[in-house]
């Protein structure tokens, strides 16, 4: 089996994000994977260690993102691939999902192509589902847990998590998938896997070795900013027995009309 | 069909979630300021009676997919009807609530209809046709604007965003019937089951959340002996979660828990608020043992009402609660059910 596993860098989720200049900053706050492709690159290797088959990684962005995929391949994927063109840079989702779709088409052969749930930044959370349908492949999203998978079928079954609990399914492959943190949690770097990732040689595809043009973008974001402040007046309740200020505290909330 | 703005109806058997009634209202409110109509689209199978109901919260018209084939939500054949109902009428923007299937349909549609999609929308201006609208990144650690060049444009709507609906029973209007567009034999997923249907946990819909987080497990109770340590803690933080989910219950809330609750195995994932969990935004949030980490604040900041119970007078969650107690949960949680039932006539 081929799997390709499409994992983003992001800022670190505790970093303190903050718009200067209409830039977007984040101090020196490191760049991590975005957190859940790492639970994306665990079921491509659980996948792969059950039923035979290497994992690819790839991340479309910066020379910065060959962090995320030293971390896949740390991980234990086989190969981690960079789409790095200036020509990308203001690609919009439905623009990246014609990209990713060109790189996994490139690698050839895939049996799943899998995702995270939603990259931490842009929250957008659509990727998966936009790639699935540029390849024409059908899309399995917000897996929960993968129930049986037949390589030689060409099949698999898996559990989706939707707002009203799990809706379980079949598919034929090859097919899309997006991984959410039910899947179970993602395996840390070995030893052996971090020495291998730091002397990687990681290859750069641009638009030319996909052999496309930059896909336009229709989507713009014309100001980002911070919120406006909140302010919350924020009043401590004390004194007395636990009854007296849970009655104090009640007085309060009903207060609020919110009930 | 001429009406420029629609909205996509999300059901889950037969039954339209409550975010489609926001989205519905939402796109009255649109429809109105752009001098236009409002067309809702409602696929399923069984689905006549959510037709009817959207007129009454505001549609004009209804397109009404009701098909064998269409009876549980799949991307493709879904997305298939709405794309192909969008291209022959060409709306210039449609409106879905961000659920997991109204998101992934607009992503998808986006593709087949060569336009954008602005995710998880949660304010919207207007200029001429065309929407200008804000959405929270990074975890809601900025706000951006964006907007489409290309018509349709799709926006999702973020959960109780939007203003509340209003049901108008003497509100008439029509409604079309179309096809269904592929073949169950065209349809290469299959749906087989349902697994805790119906036991899910409405999180984003809920208007009163009442969280767990680690110090739940700091009950004062002793654990039967014969437990390990492990199951010892477990079973502490059990009890701690029974006193969050009786006063969840007396104020028709729902239980969040942070992932320190939920990595410990005290409560499901379905539960966890936060970064990596569920946004939230409802009117009153209840953190009880809970720090406040910035992954749990951010998918809670936007709550109304934030009450905090932690042990630790300089826990972070203080400084976003509207008010705060310091004090043992033990304590005041179960003073606090008991003083809001009695208010509330329970
Ligand atoms: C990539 C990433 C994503 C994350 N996503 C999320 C997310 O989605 N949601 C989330 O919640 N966290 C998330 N986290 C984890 C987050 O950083 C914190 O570790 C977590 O929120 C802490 O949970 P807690 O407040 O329950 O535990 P703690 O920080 O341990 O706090 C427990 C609190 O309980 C108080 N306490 C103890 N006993 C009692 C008592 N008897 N009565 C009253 N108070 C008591 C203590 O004073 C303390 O403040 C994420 C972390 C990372 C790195
Ligand atoms: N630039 C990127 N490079 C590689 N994968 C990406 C990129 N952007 C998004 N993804 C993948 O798509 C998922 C969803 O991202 P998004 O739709 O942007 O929220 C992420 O979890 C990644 O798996």
């Amino acid at each position: 089996m081929k799997i390709i596993v499409f994992v983003k860098q992001v800022p670190d989720s505790a970093a303190s994000v903050a718009v200067e200049d209409g830039k977007v900053t984040w101090g020196d706050a490191p760049l991590v994977i975005n957190p859940w492709d790492e639970y994306a690159v665990e079921a491509a290797l659980a996948l792969t260690e059950a039923h035979g088959g290497d994992v690819v990684a790839i991340s479309m962005g910066s020379e910065d993102a060959k962090e995320a995929l030293k971390h896949s391949l740390a991980m234990g994927c086989a190969e981690a691939i960079l789409i790095n063109d200036p020509a990308f840079a203001g690609a919009d989702s439905a623009a990246a999902a014609r990209i990713l779709a060109a790189a996994a088409q490139k690698v050839g052969d895939a049996d799943l192509v899998i995702f995270g749930k939603q990259a931490i930044d842009s929250d957008t959370g659509v990727s998966a589902a936009m790639t699935a349908r540029v390849l024409g492949w059908p899309a399995i999203t917000l897996v929960a847990a993968i129930d049986a998978l037949d390589a030689d079928a060409k099949t698999i079954q898996a559990q989706r998590a939707m707002e009203e609990g799990r809706q379980v399914v079949s598919s034929k492959l090859p097919a899309v998938l997006s991984i959410v943190k039910d899947y179970g949690e993602p395996r840390y770097p070995s030893f052996m896997g971090i020495r291998k990732a730091s002397k990687a040689e990681i290859p750069m595809w641009s638009a030319a070795d996909l052999g496309i043009t930059a896909p336009e973008a229709v989507v713009s974001w014309p100001e980002i900013m911070s919120p406006p402040a909140r302010e919350i007046a924020n009043e401590i309740i004390e004194g007395g027995s636990p009854e007296e200020i849970a009655a104090t505290l009640a007085d309060k909330i009903m207060a609020e009309k919110v009930l | 069909m001429t009406n420029k703005v629609w909205v996509y109806v999300d059901q889950f058997k037969g039954e339209a979630l409550p975010a489609s009634w926001e989205a519905v209202t939402a796109g009255r409110d649109l429809a109105d300021k752009m001098g236009t109509g409002l067309t809702a689209i409602v696929i399923g199978s069984g689905v006549e009676a959510i037709a009817n109901t959207a007129i009454q919260y505001g549609a004009d018209e209804v397109l009404l997919a009701d098909d064998a084939s269409l009876e549980d939500y799949r991307a493709n054949p879904y997305t298939a009807v709405f794309a192909k109902a969008a291209a022959d009428a060409a709306p210039d923007v449609v409106l879905f609530p961000t659920t997991s299937r109204g998101r992934e349909v607009a992503a998808m549609a986006a593709i087949d209809l060569n336009t954008g999609v602005l995710v998880d929308v949660t304010a919207m201006e207007t200029e001429g046709d065309a929407i200008l609208a804000t959405r929270p990144v990074y975890a809601g650690k900025l706000l951006c604007k964006v907007k489409c060049a290309t018509r349709p444009q799709l926006v999702t709507l973020r959960v109780r965003s939007f203003g509340k609906p209003e049901l108008d029973e003497s509100r008439t209007g029509t409604t079309t019937a179309i096809d269904a567009v592929m073949a169950e034999d065209e349809i290469a997923t299959k749906v087989l089951d349902y697994v805790d249907a119906g036991g899910g946990v409405s999180l984003s819909d809920a208007n009163v959340i009442v969280s767990g987080g680690r110090g739940v497990s700091s009950n004062p109770a002793e654990a039967p002996a014969d437990l390990s340590a492990e199951d010892q803690e477990i079973w502490k933080a059990h009890e701690g979660f029974r006193l969050i989910g009786e006063l969840a219950t007396v104020l028709g809330g729902a239980v969040g828990a942070s992932r320190a609750a939920v990595d410990a195995k005290y409560i499901p994932y379905a539960h966890q608020v936060g970064q990596t969990g569920k946004v939230v935004s409802p009117d009153l949030y209840i953190a009880s043992g809970i720090s406040g980490a910035i992954q749990h604040l951010a998918g809670m900041r936007s709550s109304k009402v934030i009450v905090a119970i932690n042990k630790d007078a300089d826990a972070p969650i203080f400084k976003l609660a509207r008010y705060g107690v310091v004090g043992d949960l033990y304590d005041i949680v179960p003073a606090l059910t008991v003083a809001l039932k009695e208010r509330l006539g329970k």
